[in-house]
Parts: C-alpha cells; sequence; structure tokens
C-alpha cells in the first residue's frame, strides 16, 4: 500500500518539479522535535533531538551526498596526500560566526581539541591523527599515524562541529553560558527556547552561502504525543515530521492526507540496522547453531510488512545495503522454523530459559518484541520477557546482565566507524552501550576490520570487508533484523528540504516554502 | 487560630524533610542513571564520556554525601541544577508552574462549581428525569479513561470542526499581545481544562448528591420545613452547607495533587506544565530535576491540607482548630 503512495507522490511532486521552480523568500516553517533535546550545544550534546536542530546553528568541515561522497562545507576544497596520510583542507574565506566574528583555521584546531574532551565519537574518529595544523588563517593539515580509510567520512556537522574559539577557549566548557545560546555558522541562529513549547530559529542574514538560507524562521515544536504529532500535521500546524515523530502504524494514513510529502531520503549516513543482541557469553547462546536458529527462526519478512508497515529491508548482515563497502554475498537466513528446530536440536537446547529485553522506544517496538517471541517459542525455545524503560534497560545490557536485547544502531557511512565497534574484540567493555557487548571475539574478524580501516587503497579495503562481512553473517554473532527506515514526511509546500545523505540533520540550508 | 497555623508549618517542614529523604533513596532505586540514558542517546559511549558525566552529576560520590550536599542546598532553599538541561531546578520549575496552575486550577474551579450545582440540581430533583441524566452522565465521565476522552475531543473539535487548537499553551509565533493573547490562551485552555474537569466534576456531582440526600432526611431538616421556611433557604442554608462537608475533604484532596497531577492531560495537549517535567526528568533519571519537582508538589499538599482545614471551619464553624 505505502508503495502505492510514495508511486503517487513520486508522479505528483514530479510534476512540479519539470518546472524547475526558482526557490522563493521567506516563510516560517514549524517542525516537529521529538523528545525536546537536553541542549543545544552540539559539542557537548549527541542525541538525535539536538543533531536535528543545531545542525542548523552548527556547521561542520564537510557534507556528504546520499551516496556519501564530500561535498563542500565550511572547507572549500581538500586534497590528500598520495601515502593517504595528509589531509589538506582549505576553508572557505568570509564565512562568521553568528556574533560576527571571522571563522578561522584557529577555530578548527579549538574545536577538535575540545571535542577530544567532549564528544565520545570524535574522540574515536580522531584516534588516528597524529597532529593538526594550521599554516595560514585558511588552511588545515591533518597528518595521520597511517593511513585510515574512513577519515574523510568523520567531518559531517553532528560528529565534528567547529565551535567558536573566542566564546570556549579557556572556559569551563560545562557550565559556558553560551550553551544555552548556542553560536555557530550555520543558515539560521538561535533565537529562544521556551521549554516544554517550542525552540526557535531565525535567518542566518550573513550566511557564507550568498542568498540563502530562504525561509525567515524555523519553528520546532516540541508535541510530546505521537498521535497529538499527527494531528498537528494533520490540521496543518505543523509542516516537517522528521522520521520517527509519529508511530509506524500512523505513518500510512497520514502520507494519504492531501498535501503531504514523504521520503525515505536522507538516512544514508546514518544507516540504522536493528538486530536482537546475543549475549555469546550465555552458554546456550555461545553455541553457534543456536545463534544461526535464531536468525532461521524469526519471520522478519512479517516484521517488516505488519509491525513496520512494509518500511525498511530485511537486513543481511553486519552492513547496512545503503553504506560503502555493502556485500550481498553472504550466507543468507531465510525465514525456516523447521530448519531453527532441527539446529536447535543438534544444539542440544532442552528448553532452558532465555531472557529477552525488548526496546522501549513505544509501541512499535513493543509489538516488535512479542512477535519475535512468538517466534522463537515456535521452534520451541522458552523466552522471558523482561519490561524496563530506556535507562533500565540500557543498564542491562551494558552490564551484560542479559541473553537477547533489542537495539538498533547507526553506521556513519563507513564501516570502520559504524560496524567494526560491535564486533571486534578490542571494543568489549563493561559499562558501556554500543560496543560488542555481545562480548564475540575472532582473531580473523579483529584482523580484518584492522586491515579494512587502514589498508591505503578503497580496492583493499572492500576486499577485507567482503570476507569480514561472509565471516560475521555465517557466525551470526548478533541477530540481525531490518534495515530500518524513518520516513520524513512533509507538507508538499516545503521544498528541497532534504538533500543530503543526512537529511533533516543538515539543516534548512536549502529548503524554501512555495507559498 | 495563628498558632495553630504556625504549629502546622513546623509539622509540615518536618514531613516535607522525611519526604525528601525517602524521595531521595526511592528514585536510586530504579536502574539506570543519567549517565547511562545521555549514553544512549548520543549513539555512543566510552570509559571516559560516562565517567565525565557521572563526574558531572555528582554521581561518583557516595550516596550519603550526595544526600547531605542535597538536604544542605534546600535548607537554603536551593533546589540543585539539573545538568541535563542545563539549568537551575528552581527555574526549570518556575517556568513550568504558571501553565500547570492554570490548567489545574481552572479545570479544579470548573469541575467544583459544576459538580457542586449538578449534584444540588440531583438531590433537588431526585428520582426525576433530571436527576437520572445527571445521574448517567457523572457516571459516564467518572468511568471513561481521561485520554480517551482527549484524544476524541481532539478529534471533534480540532480536526474535523476545526474550532479548537489541538495542543500548545499558545499560537507560536503569532505574538500576540494583551487580550488578543489571553484570548488565545485561553481557547488553548478550554479542552485540556474541561478534559482534566470532567473527571472531577463526576466526583463532586456524585459525592455532593449523594451527601445532600442524606442530610435531607435528618431532624434539623425537618424542623426547619415544620417552620414553614421556604424551600431554597432550607436547601440552601440547612442542606448544602452540611452536606458540603465531604465535598471539600475530598476537593482538599485533590488540591493537593494540582501541581503533579496533570501528566496525562498535558502530555496530549502538549501542555508544557510541571507534570511533563516530571515525566521527563523520570525518563531520564534526571535526579536534582525530579527530586525539585517532588518537593514543590508535596510542598503544595502539606499548604492544601492546611487551606482545608482553614475552609472547613468557614464551612462550619462549630469545627475547632487543634493541631
Amino acid at each position: 500500500m505505502l508503495k502505492r503512495v510514495l508511486l503517487g507522490l513520486v508522479v505528483g511532486c514530479g510534476l512540479t518539479a519539470v518546472h524547475a521552480e526558482e526557490p522563493k523568500l521567506g516563510g516560517v516553517v514549524n517542525a516537529v522535535i521529538q523528545p525536546e533535546p537536553p541542549g543545544l550545544m552540539l559539542a557537548m550534546v549527541q542525541n538525535g533531538p539536538t543533531q536535528m536542530v543545531s545542525g542548523n546553528i552548527f556547521e561542520g568541515l564537510l557534507r556528504y551526498s546520499p551516496k556519501l561522497e564530500p561535498l563542500p562545507g565550511l572547507a572549500e576544497s581538500w586534497t590528500i596526500s598520495p601515502d593517504a596520510k595528509v589531509y589538506t583542507f582549505k576553508l572557505k574565506p568570509g564565512v562568521t560566526w553568528h556574533d560576527g566574528k571571522p571563522f578561522t583555521s584557529a577555530d578548527v584546531l579549538f574545536s577538535i581539541e575540545m571535542l577530544k574532551q567532549t564528544h565520545a565519537r570524535a574522540r574515536n574518529n580522531l584516534v588516528m591523527v597524529e597532529k593538526v595544523e594550521a599554516p595560514d588563517d585558511l588552511t588545515v593539515v591533518f597528518t595521520l599515524k597511517e593511513p585510515f580509510g574512513p577519515f574523510i567520512g568523520i567531518f559531517e556537522v553532528g560528529s565534528m562541529p567547529m565551535v567558536p574559539k573566542h566564546l570556549y577557549d579557556g572556559t569551563d566548557y560545562k557550565t559556558n553560558p553560551n550553551n544555552n545560546t548556542p553560536v555557530g555558522t550555520g543558515p539560521f541562529m538561535f533565537k529562544e527556547w521556551q521549554k516544554g513549547s517550542f525552540i526557535r530559529l531565525v535567518k542566518n542574514p550573513n550566511y557564507h552561502e550568498k542568498g540563502k538560507p530562504y525561509l525567515d524562521e524555523i519553528y520546532w515544536q516540541i508535541i510530546p504525543d505521537a498521535a497529538a504529532r499527527s494531528v498537528a500535521f494533520e490540521t496543518g500546524k505543523v509542516d516537517v515530521l522528521p522520521g520517527g515523530s509519529i508511530e509506524n502504524f500512523d505513518v500510512p494514513r497520514v502520507s494519504k492526507l492531501p498535501g503531504a510529502c514523504v521520503t525515505g531520503a536522507g538516512w544514508e549516513f546514518f544507516s540504522p540496522i536493528s538486530w536482537l543482541w546475543l549475549n555469546n557469553r550465555n552458554p546456550i547462546l555461545a553455541n553457534k547453531k543456536v545463534r544461526q536458529a535464531i536468525m532461521y527462526a524469526v519471520d522478519r519478512d512479517f516484521a517488516k510488512d505488519v509491525i513496520w508497515n512494509g518500511l525498511g529491508k530485511v537486513a543481511t548482515g553486519p552492513s547496512v545495503s545503503t553504506i560503502k563497502f555493502y556485500s550481498d554475498d553472504v550466507p543468507k537466513y531465510a525465514y525456516d522454523p523447521a530448519k531453527a528446530k532441527a539446529l536447535l536440536k543438534e544444539a542440544g537446547y532442552k528448553g532452558e530459559k532465555i531472557r529477552m529485553l525488548p526496546l522501549a522506544y513505544g509501541e512499535t517496538w513493543q509489538r516488535w518484541g512479542e512477535a519475535v517471541k512468538q517466534n522463537l517459542q515456535d521452534v520451541g525455545m522458552n523466552i522471558e520477557t523482561i519490561a524496563t524503560d530506556v535507562p533500565g534497560g540500557n543498564q542491562k545490557i551494558m552490564e551484560w546482565d542479559y541473553d537477547i536485547a533489542f537495539t538498533y544502531l547507526y553506521q556513519y557511512g563507513d564501516p570502520a566507524l559504524g560496524v567494526s565497534r560491535n564486533y571486534i574484540t578490542s571494543a568489549i567493555a563493561k559499562g558501556q552501550l554500543f560496543n560488542n557487548v555481545e562480548g564475540y571475539s575472532n582473531p580473523e574478524v579483529d584482523k580484518l576490520f584492522a586491515d579494512g580501516a587502514t589498508a591505503p587503497t578503497d580496492a583493499k579495503r572492500k576486499e577485507a570487508y567482503d570476507k569480514v562481512q561472509k565471516i560475521l553473517a555465517e557466525d551470526v554473532p548478533v541477530a540481525w533484523l531490518l534495515e530500518l527506515q524513518f520516513p520524513t514526511i512533509t507538507k508538499c509546500k516545503v521544498k528541497n528540504l532534504i538533500t543530503t545523505g543526512i537529511g533533516v540533520n543538515d539543516g534548512f540550508r536549502d529548503a524554501w516554502l512555495d507559498k | 487560630m495563628l498558632s495553630f497555623i504556625a504549629q502546622r508549618l513546623v509539622k509540615g517542614v518536618i514531613v516535607l524533610l522525611a519526604i525528601i529523604v525517602l524521595n531521595f533513596f526511592l528514585i536510586r532505586l530504579a536502574p539506570g542513571d543519567p549517565a547511562v540514558v545521555m549514553a544512549g542517546e548520543a549513539g555512543a559511549s566510552d570509559q571516559i564520556f560516562v565517567a565525565q558525566l557521572r563526574e558531572k552529576f555528582g554521581l561518583d560520590r557516595p550516596l550519603p554525601e550526595q544526600l547531605l550536599i542535597y538536604v544542605k542546598g534546600i535548607a537554603s532553599l536551593d533546589l540543585g541544577f539539573s545538568f541535563r538541561q542545563q539549568a537551575p531546578v528552581a527555574r526549570l520549575i518556575a517556568e513550568r508552574l504558571p501553565a500547570t496552575l492554570l490548567l489545574t486550577l481552572t479545570a479544579f474551579a470548573i469541575s467544583l462549581g459544576l459538580g457542586i450545582l449538578f449534584g444540588v440540581l440531583a438531590a433537588r430533583f431526585a428520582g426525576t428525569v433530571l436527576d437520572t441524566a445527571i445521574t448517567v452522565l457523572a457516571l459516564v465521565f467518572y468511568a471513561t479513561p481521561l485520554f480517551w476522552i482527549a484524544l476524541i475531543a481532539i478529534l471533534l473539535f480540532s480536526v474535523w470542526a476545526d474550532w479548537l487548537p489541538s495542543f500548545g499553551y499558545e499560537t507560536v509565533g503569532a505574538g500576540y499581545v494583551g487580550l488578543r493573547h489571553a484570548l488565545d490562551v485561553g481557547a488553548h485552555l478550554v479542552m485540556p481544562a474541561a478534559t482534566l474537569g470532567l473527571f472531577f466534576m463526576a466526583t463532586y456531582t456524585r459525592m455532593t448528591r449523594a451527601s445532600m440526600l442524606e442530610v435531607k432526611r435528618l431532624d434539623f431538616v425537618k424542623t426547619a420545613r415544620a417552620k414553614g421556611l421556604r424551600d431554597g433557604v432550607i436547601l440552601r442554608r440547612h442542606v448544602l452547607r452540611n452536606a458540603l462537608l465531604p465535598v471539600v475533604t475530598l476537593a482538599g484532596v485533590h488540591a493537593g495533587t494540582l501541581v503533579g497531577g496533570a501528566v496525562l492531560t498535558e502530555t496530549v495537549f502538549a501542555w508544557p506544565g510541571i507534570g511533563r517535567l516530571m515525566y521527563d526528568a523520570l525518563i531520564q533519571r534526571d535526579y536534582n530535576l525530579l527530586l525539585g519537582v517532588f518537593v514543590v508538589s508535596s510542598a503544595m499538599v502539606l499548604i492544601f491540607n492546611l487551606v482545608t482545614d482553614l475552609v472547613y471551619r468557614l464551612v462550619d464553624p462549630r469545627i475547632e482548630f487543634s493541631a
């Protein structure tokens, strides 16, 4: 059904695109933000809603196309040395912070030092950097310890936002008053935040890309109830529902409303993938055959069609099909309960109890938990569901106190940034989330991921990642479920909103309103 | 009377202290802490990140020390700092309190006024069609879940009729001032206040009706009637006045929950009040903020209990004060 809707929209929106309209100036866009972000200082807070709002205020050195090729951002050009160890960025001249001070290479150097202290992902991404230098005001040179393939992919605004040195240098980052009134270089400036109601951004009149942005203001409305969010869209009070704003079962209905446009684009960089964390330390789940049996037992097509309303794609292995070096030449697991039963029997499973943690992210996940439980019970597994809220669930997972747990993670465009962290031995660390909490350890996998990250050419990288995907799909350290899709629903009058691989998070710099 | 109030205030402070200590430990019994939540939301975590957060929240110190710091803060009327929201707890609460009070006091006034009115009418015309109609309606509103009424109201009045705004406290970005602003807030207030008020109204209606019928049978009412007083006077001065006492008791209990009791209504209607603040703080394990809301709402309960006692005296002068 959704396919039909999407097709209709392609035709509908396509007609207007034919005229290649000139962007119109002015207008106010209302978008939904859910949940309310804890803060907007992107260098200090990295949760999803913060990135979505602050992507308008702050900018990174680069942006990324839907195919994840680097695009100019605050850096207008860049060169990579032949030995793949020296990256030279030329900054765009004439860029100013919202308070009027010029943006220079000193800000870049400072941002990197600050992010190393405050931004867990940036800290890890920068591990390979030996030194960063600024020969002049508009040049920044990164020298790496050794070639690091994904390095060109770490400069997006959420991964490495640029911070104004003149406001943060020498202050206590945690209590800097500018955290509440963030100052960036982006197309929109922070104006006001009424806690519990809305966040208001206004056009940056001195934005470095002449003529942009087109919109005058953005209101990010805070509406805590999912049903109320779809009503707000329905009654025209809100123009943009970013992915995940409304419950999945509401997506087909809202998509069909008059004047609604839907797109699944803009998630290529994050490429969320859901899976069941299987605690490999549990003696039953330590057996590869049991893990494979789970892959056969779970009806993932059913989950996609019924629970996710046809959104998403059945995952084939550790990588999502939209990120670099994805390979589908791996062992596949179609829904086959008979095979699952046989494997369980071979493994000598006798109905020992297995504890399962669903994800407390709302109705869709709740139902998915029930469906998977049913699937596993059908092949004779004894599953006990543990109910918990998000903090409770997170704590159980990071302390390895679970048997099976639902999750979904971002892949950040490159296997070395978003995939390897879940499978390599060095990422086993109790008390942390989103690393190798399942406790899988395979020296061959470790080596291949290391090779993939540091090989000097993409061909060499691909070789390593092809192999590692095959091994992992055979070993099933975790049970992959779906490549998730969070469609962005907008009023069709909002044009040109999603232009890059990070979607709404890249800000409304190109968006305009057809009044 | 003044000494009564003073004594009650002293007792109140002791109770409040006990509540704070109890809540402090109760909250920490829940698994997970703010660092876990924030690491989860950021989609990445390493040892340094979680440790930094713990230090920032003061969670790396022993529990008794944390308690001591907190109680000391409260004693100097400092509710602490919400590290998650980067703002003093007192300010966060103060920002949200007016919206909640506006919502709950309106709902309270509607429910008490209409509840007593309908209760009196039902009792006055007991056994007639009017009585049956009121009783049935009251029962329906009493038994229907609040969130369902809220959703149906949104569907009817926002989506279909387009008369009332479906969410929020005011029209964002409209920039109304003065009377126009008041009307705008009023329009936003109608549905949440009515939804919240209906349930309590049903309670008061039933309570008033039952209580009236009971008092009506008592001897002094017969006496009044024998004296030849008019029906209206008997109903107002003899019956209602005596029948109100249990209603006041109930209203006093409800008034205590005015601050924290509207989580559901505030969520469905995106009303920026304390209820949601409390719920978010719970989900995010924002200890200081959650405790702050508890302290404020407990203080409200204590104050309203005191007010209720004073109102008793107004309604029935025979009641004497003793602490």
